[in-house]
């Protein structure tokens, strides 16, 4: 039936054809006429209008400057001039032809200039050579490599450890092998640089919290669960990470380890812990933060240090459960696409887990080193201590910061000449450096006081007077 | 004739016509003016006897037939997962904590099917733990899995002897020869292995500064830097150079840490076609011409970002053509000599010298210490404003420790050696012996009917393998013969162009590459992998043309 329908409608549609009358026919052929010409014209010559002919190409080839591939650094730029060593940066440092005592490199454990480490180091060297000539995967891994990664694990009582060749790159790695586009991190905001880099590689998207403020952490997680109500499906695939420092090189005050464990169960968020700094320093052990605190290790999702400071050695490594650690032999970008740690650098750091283990006695030492340290800067006109009386990296601020960022930063100059007046008097101290432009969060100004086993009390009272003497003369 | 020398080999084996057809250069004739047209501004008399990259297209079955083996992996894959997850099969993977389950899963399903189902298949073949030397020969650990490779047993044995094929040890340098490593062991005797500290704060020793000045000597720049690590001299000193506003003209096989540090950089990266400068050029005449997206501001400058050596092609980088490119359009030019430093040139100063050409002309010159020199970490060299510029803006100085003073001890040993001090010329005899090896390496391989990528003075010899299956049954062959090869696949590579990567040395002896040729021509008989089309005539192209005299 509607067949017959529509054909009734075509058959009435012929007839009207027939009777309309002939300028109506010949004004509708003209407009369809138009209708094509139009669907097949451009309407306006959009590409023609810009596009320059070649002789205006190459006027602004011609005229076109770049800017110079670098700016010009002025000859007094304080970070120009690097301060020379000659000889080891052992506990006796001979700075600029003085000899000083190094309250400077993080050699917290001296282990830099033992002489254990060293025949270990030799005798390496002598199997091995230097180089590896090769990444991990395509015949880079030595059999000593195995050996420190199962060594490591037995020591932080973890599952399994990877060791990367480089400190910097080993959290910058990491962090970009499970944090992916669209996933949350929340880190605070005292990070060191590398896991700011970390960061910045993964493309997620970041959340500082204020330095150690659990409830300012809190809110961010809250706001968060109020967004994952919104949107539950997206919440499920959104993974969600706390990345912090064990002992803050930046800060030297600890993260509340307990209380980021209580968070991570109650809004379901992973802990990645960053233990450079206090990794052989904390803990009766020295494991760390994990020991400092007594928290159940398995509880952290995963813990990365380097081996360049307690260990004093090169590389880094990360540590937790296999089913996480596993994941970066195949995503972490400085471990599959960089050669592998030279072996002999590999055998220095398995010697220093040694001594470690079997002389766990240094942790003790270090931290009495470090209250009487951090006690004896105390009341120094014009500066302040910052950090925790364990921390064996602290910092020297102003004492009464000038609110203004950039009257602080006109002090730097006077930080410099602390810390050249102590070089002078055969101590070295170092002012803590940072790319101003390039940090999230640019920490103080501030003169970096590194403790070791080594520094005697006699020695420590002589750091202590001169940087207090110099503070007077020049901070006034 | 202007060209860069890529040739591409085609069904019909005739060099000069398919030359013609598929040279990016001549066929645009209605482009503008162009640097690389004829009449344009070099003449290409430079392309005379110049090594050309070479890349022979795969007949067509074997292509289909690689999509055939992955798909069948695949659908396998996706069969035993189904078994495993009715519990039919073991399921062998690690597992979460059971408090976690409650959590976002750490690693989405699909992410580790290719690890799961693929890569578990045939882990043997990567990652073999040795205890040696990583020499011309090395000691494998034996391993293996009761398991189908989800975790591997040392059995404790070792393989011994087995012709590496594998390390970048271009030069040899990878030694253990007490008498040279003298000043190295003192170096650990003297300073310890660490150094504790950043190269602005208390990390900057003496030898450090000695490396720098002889490096910058090495390669006739002005000033250098060095930096403990070489993926990270790239990826933490591309964010000092470039930033918002500039672009970054990248090669599409760049390695990683390169695109990391343009990444990182916050620079607007485009990618060009790998060594082609037609792909090149229209990109940097855009980008002078058009300015920023939506801003159409100028750019601020333009870095091209190519290198020396590319690892997994083994061709080298059309360095003439794109400095002239970079000085037409006021680009400023990054080389990454990671593989070519040390190796190529009649001096070892990498491709600069193969090409005679003058460093000046790059701007940034970078490389690595861990290939040719045995050792480990990076440098940028270049004008002395530039290394300023990185001595106080270089991520690397400021928050990474300083190089190992052993690690550096072997550098300077090590350049002194190619560089003649100390009066022997053992080095530079290695530069030679490493281009005999790999041209005579090459030429074998070719004439045994294998398609080989890449230049034939390049010692990184990559051999097409294709088929997954192959890939496979290809290194282990070659290991039950006694000889330890490098093979990759996707994702390293395209989908359908696996391969092995053959690295050859100085250190190798004509016995063991000839040994290793005989294996190869057996094993590539038993697989049938010898895919090359090519008509080869030994004799024609044997060493014409050569810029290397041994008494040079």
């Amino acid at each position: 039936k509607m067949a017959s329908g529509q054909q009734w409608v075509l058959v009435e549609m012929v007839q009207a054809f027939y009777e309309a009358p002939a300028y109506h026919l010949i004004l509708e052929g003209i407009l369809i006429l138009w209708i094509v010409r139009l669907l097949f014209s451009k309407t306006y010559k959009l590409q023609e209008r810009s596009d320059l002919t070649d002789k205006e190409k190459e006027e602004l080839i011609e005229e076109w400057q770049p800017e110079p591939l670098v700016p010009q650094v002025s000859k007094d730029h304080p970070s120009l001039k690097y301060d020379v060593v000659s000889g080891p940066p052992s506990h006796k440092i001979i700075v600029n032809g003085k000899e000083c005592i190094n309250f400077a490199s993080f050699n917290f454990l001296g282990l830099l200039d033992n002489e254990r480490v060293k025949v270990c180091a030799l005798a390496s060297l002598q199997k091995y050579g230097v180089g590896t000539c090769g990444p991990r995967g395509f015949y880079g891994t030595f059999d000593v490599h195995l050996e420190l990664e199962e060594r490591l694990a037995k020591f932080m009582r973890t599952e399994e450890a990877i060791i990367y060749s480089y400190g910097f790159a080993t959290i910058a790695s990491a962090i970009p092998a499970y944090s992916k586009r669209g996933d949350i991190v929340f880190v605070d905001e005292a990070a060191c640089f590398s896991i700011q880099k970390g960061l910045q590689a993964s493309r997620s998207v970041i959340k500082y919290f204020k330095h150690n403020d659990m409830e300012d952490l809190e809110r961010l997680l809250k706001e968060q669960e109020v967004e994952d109500q919104k949107n539950p499906r997206k919440a499920r695939v959104t993974r969600r990470f706390i990345v912090v420092e064990g002992l803050y090189i930046n800060t030297a005050d600890v993260c509340p380890l307990p209380e980021l464990v209580n968070l991570k169960y109650k809004y379901k968020v992973r802990i990645f812990l960053e233990e450079s700094m206090s990794f052989g320093v904390l803990g009766e052990h020295g494991r760390g933060v994990t020991e400092h605190f007594d928290v159940n290790i398995d509880d952290i999702d995963l813990i990365s240090a380097n081996m360049e400071n307690a260990v004093a050695s090169i590389g880094g490594f990360c540590c937790g459960r296999s089913f996480v650690i596993d994941h970066q032999r195949l995503s972490g970008q400085g471990y599959c696409f960089s050669a592998s740690l030279p072996p002999m650098l590999a055998a220095a750091a398995i010697e220093a887990l040694n001594i470690m283990e079997n002389d766990p006695d240094i942790f003790t030492i270090l931290r009495e080193k470090c209250r009487h340290v951090h006690k004896s800067l105390q009341g120094i006109p014009g500066l302040k201590v910052v950090g925790e009386p364990f921390a064996p990296a602290l910092h020297l601020q102003l004492e009464r910061s000038s609110g203004s960022r950039e009257t602080d930063m006109k002090m730097l100059p006077q930080h410099l000449l602390v810390c050249f007046q102590c070089l002078d008097r055969q101590i070295a101290v170092t002012q803590a450096r940072y790319l101003d432009k390039e940090e999230k969060f640019l920490p103080s100004p501030s003169i970096r006081v590194v403790v070791t086993i080594e520094q005697t009390e006699v020695e420590i009272e002589k750091a202590a007077n001169c940087i207090r003497e110099a503070a007077l003369a020049i901070l006034k | 004739m202007n060209t860069c020398g890529v040739m591409y080999l085609t069904k019909s084996g005739d060099l000069a016509s398919t030359f013609h057809a598929r040279d990016p250069w001549t066929t645009a004739s209605s482009r503008p003016p162009s640097l690389f047209q004829p009449g344009g501004v070099r003449n290409g008399a430079a392309a005379q006897g110049r090594p050309r990259n070479r890349f022979e297209q795969a007949p067509l079955y074997v292509a289909v037939l690689t999509y055939v083996g992955f798909g069948i992996v695949t659908l396998f894959g996706y069969f035993r997962d189904f078994l495993r997850a009715l519990r039919l099969e073991k399921c062998h993977i690690a597992q979460e904590r059971q408090e976690l389950k409650e959590f976002v899963p750490l690693y989405q399903d699909f992410e580790n099917f290719y690890t799961r189902n693929l890569y578990m298949r045939v882990r043997d073949n990567w990652n073999r733990p040795i205890c040696s030397l990583p020499g011309p020969v090395f000691d494998l650990m034996e391993r293996v899995s009761d398991d189908y490779n989800w975790t591997f047993r040392l059995t404790g044995r070792t393989l011994k002897n087995v012709i590496n094929m594998g390390s970048y040890n271009y030069l040899g340098f990878a030694e253990n020869n007490a008498l040279f490593l003298t000043t190295v062991a003192e170096a650990v005797r003297g300073y310890g292995v660490g150094t504790c500290s950043t190269r602005q704060e208390m990390g900057n020793l003496r030898i450090h500064e000695e490396l720098e000045q002889l490096v910058a000597e090495f390669l006739g720049v002005e000033s250098a830097m060095t930096f403990g690590m070489g993926f990270a001299t790239n990826s933490m000193n591309i964010p000092a150079l470039v930033g918002k506003g500039c672009l970054i003209l990248s090669d599409e096989l760049n390695h990683t840490s390169l695109i990391l540090g343009a990444r990182l950089s916050g620079a607007t990266i485009r990618i060009f076609k790998h060594n082609n400068m037609q792909s090149l050029e229209r990109l940097l005449r855009d980008a002078v011409c058009s300015g920023q997206p939506r801003t159409h501001r100028p750019w601020r400058k333009i870095l091209i970002m190519v290198e020396g050596i590319y690892s997994m092609e083994g061709s080298l980088v059309c360095l003439p053509e794109i400095v002239a490119l970079k000085k037409k359009y006021k680009a400023y030019l990054y080389l990454d000599e990671a593989h070519s430093i040390g190796a190529l040139g009649p001096t070892g100063r990498g491709v600069i010298e193969l090409f005679g050409m003058d460093a000046k002309d790059i701007d940034i010159l970078m490389g690595t210490f861990t290939k040719s020199f045995g050792a480990a970490g990076g440098y940028i060299a270049g004008k002395k404003e530039l290394v300023d510029y990185l001595r106080s803006h270089s991520h690397s100085a400021v928050y990474a420790s300083a190089m190992s003073p052993p690690v550096t001890e072997q550098i300077i040993r090590v350049i002194k050696g190619i560089m003649g001090r100390g009066g022997t010329n053992e080095g530079l005899r290695r530069v030679h012996r490493l281009m005999e090896n790999t041209r005579y390496f090459r030429r074998r391989l070719r004439e045994m009917g294998f398609i080989i990528y890449g230049n034939e003075d390049s010692p990184v010899v990559p051999l097409l393998l294709y088929l997954p299956a192959k890939v496979v049954a290809f290194s282990r062959a070659m290991l039950e013969k006694n000889i330890g090869v490098v093979v990759v696949g996707f994702p390293a590579t395209p989908i359908t162009e696996a391969r092995a990567r053959f690295c050859v040395s100085a250190a190798h002896t004509r016995d063991m590459l000839d040994k290793v040729l005989d294996a190869l021509d057996e094993v590539g008989d038993a697989l049938s992998i010898k895919f090359s089309r090519q008509k080869f005539s030994p004799r024609s192209e044997l060493y014409d043309g050569t810029d290397f005299e041994l008494d040079s």
